[in-house]
């Protein structure tokens, strides 16, 4: 045995192990009590990856592989430690990263191996890189839109959806003609710039609600783009990492989709809620009650169980610390409280765990809309902070909306219902709420967390 | 280099429905993590880079290959250090500590 093929076995085994610890990475996610082990054993699993790769015979030359290295240490560690309200655009903005890396490596191959590529390396080089380059300029889309540099509201014109469908298809056509004539080299780039042009126009007509489903399906194309890549260097274990994680973010997509009663392609060709003013003018002002934090400490005081429901909002207000404040309060005059979370509240799946977690309240009293909905009967009140169309009762009742049949948290079934909401102004998707005109209903206006900050200081807790 | 095509469909196959099974038993509470836990292990496709910028073969796949290491490390890096720093987070009330 050569020294040569000695490596090549380490290499092989280290990919073994590696694509064990990944596939343990996951399974120990499955629990909050095991998930930073999970964590470890992908980074052992990464670096053993990284390394083996390292003793490859065929490197002749470590010097941009070193510098790489660590350029990607020096912007990788930043981002690592973003704020945790700024996580759903870190997420999409490294799905960029994650797609333009496949897209690259792609675009390179095939320069190298032109114009004598193989049927079947082109056909998966062309799916590497259509799905890569779509996800990089979709995901940087979908950042910026998360990070409110551009416009959150959806923008829809007359034929978008037939534009941007005959634009996927030239570039499928094309892709197709090449795995035919791989020589034809020159029609290369329009695999790559067609679909970075409709990844752009993909995410346009969507808006901040439909980003959980998005930022999943994003999620999916780019672990997809990568296994295509593992098939391209014929590398099972990115074939496997790949497969993973485009299976986990089709499970997510489809989670979203069904909290939302909507399919995959509603989400990406249906452009909710681009015509909200329609109905706002004629709508008569019907009355609501509201009340003042006085009051509504009072009720929270008296009460043996409360549910308090987040939603986008309270990220936007970043009032999670003074909700803490708030649980504490209560929980400290024996009151039960609880949180119900819906799947699409916010704006990537998980994201109001994570935010209440860093606000340091314990995950078993986060339940997830099916363990709470039966629980509403008995409760006497139900706190909604931010949240709007996931607790409209239309969607159960009213065939008319355009919501019905989103399953939705059933607030309107407990004693008292508080909404904090800043004014009367319909929620994203532009439905009237008929929650706020229930007689058990009352409006606690103003900033959310100005506002439970004011009702801690009435119950006596908190930094007061 | 032999691609077995075959084989490489069957590990694929396979590989999703373990992805399946294995994430189907994730708590939603650990959504957002498991998102960026996943994209880190993705950030694996950085070993197709380190092998083109290694090669050499010519000017242009060691520029994109070293723009695209650059990319996936950061990933990796950025995604295992907030997946971690999200975990942490997470506690049970469990037993009362006052």
């Amino acid at each position: 045995m050569t020294a040569g093929a000695g490596r090549d076995q380490v290499i092989e085994v280290a990919y073994l192990a590696a694509t064990a610890l990944f596939i343990l990475s996951l399974k120990w996610m499955s629990s909050p009590a095991t998930a930073r082990r999970g964590v470890r054993c992908g980074e052992l699993g990464m670096v053993l990856a990284v390394g083996g790769t390292l003793l490859h015979h065929g490197i002749v030359d470590y010097k941009w592989i070193a510098v790489a290295l660590v350029l990607g240490v020096i912007i990788g560690v930043p981002l690592g430690r973003v704020q945790m309200t700024a996580v759903p655009q870190r997420t999409a903005l490294s799905h960029a990263f994650g797609a333009l890396c496949v897209t690259l490596v792609g675009t390179a191959e095939f320069y190298l191996r032109a114009p004598a590529v193989p049927r079947f390396t082109m056909a998966v080089l062309a799916m590497e890189v259509i799905l890569g380059s779509l996800t990089f300029s979709g995901s940087l889309m979908a950042a910026g839109k998360l990070q409110e540099v551009l416009p959150q509201r959806p923008i829809t014109y007359r034929g978008q959806n037939l534009v941007n469908l005959a634009l996927l298809a030239v570039a499928v056509g094309v892709a197709a003609y090449l795995v035919y004539r791989p020589q034809q080299t020159q029609l290369f780039p329009l695999i790559v710039g067609i679909p970075l042009a409709f990844g752009v126009l993909m995410i346009v007509p969507i808006g901040g609600a439909d980003m959980p489903t998005v930022i999943s399906l994003l999620n999916s194309y780019a672990g997809l783009a990568a296994a295509a890549m593992g098939f391209v260097l014929d590398s099972k274990l990115l074939i496997i990492a790949g497969a993973l994680d485009g299976a986990s973010g089709f499970i997510l997509s489809v989670n979203m989709s069904k909290a939302m009663n909507r399919s995959f392609s509603n989400v990406l060709f249906g452009a909710f809620g681009q015509e909200p003013a329609a109905g706002d003018a004629a709508a008569p002002a019907r009355p609501v009650r509201s009340a003042t934090p006085e009051e509504a400490a009072t009720i929270l005081a008296a009460a043996n169980r409360v549910v308090v429901v987040p939603g986008y909002g309270m990220a936007v207000a970043q009032a999670q610390h003074k909700v803490r404040e708030l649980y504490d309060a209560l929980t400290k005059r024996g009151v039960d409280v609880k949180f119900g979370i819906h799947p699409v509240a916010g704006r990537m799946p998980g994201h109001m765990n994570v935010l209440l977690a860093e606000a340091d309240i314990p995950y078993d009293k986060l339940l997830d809309m099916d363990e709470i909905n039966g629980d509403f009967p008995q409760t006497d009140v139900a706190l909604v902070i931010g949240a709007n169309d996931v607790t409209n009762p239309a969607a159960r009742s009213d065939a008319s909306s355009p919501i019905y049949g989103m399953p939705i948290l059933d607030v309107d079934r407990a004693r008292t219902v508080m909404v904090i909401k800043r004014s009367m102004a319909a929620g994203f998707a532009g439905i009237d709420n008929p929650l706020y005109y229930l007689d058990r209903t009352l409006m606690l206006f103003g900033d959310a967390r100005t506002f439970v900050g004011s009702i801690v200081r009435e119950l006596g807790g908190g930094q007061g | 280099m032999k691609l077995d095509l075959l084989t490489s469909l069957y590990v694929f196959m396979l590989a999703a429905f373990i992805g399946f099974e294995v994430i189907r038993r994730v708590s939603p509470l650990l959504h957002t993590p498991l998102m960026s836990l996943t994209n880190a292990l993705d950030a694996i496709a950085v070993i197709g880079a380190i092998i083109l910028v290694g090669e050499q073969k010519s000017t242009f796949s060691t520029v994109l290959g070293t723009v695209a290491i650059v990319a996936a490390t950061s990933n990796l890096v950025g995604g295992f250090v907030i997946t971690d720093r999200m975990l942490k987070m997470f506690r049970s009330s469990g037993p009362p500590k006052r």
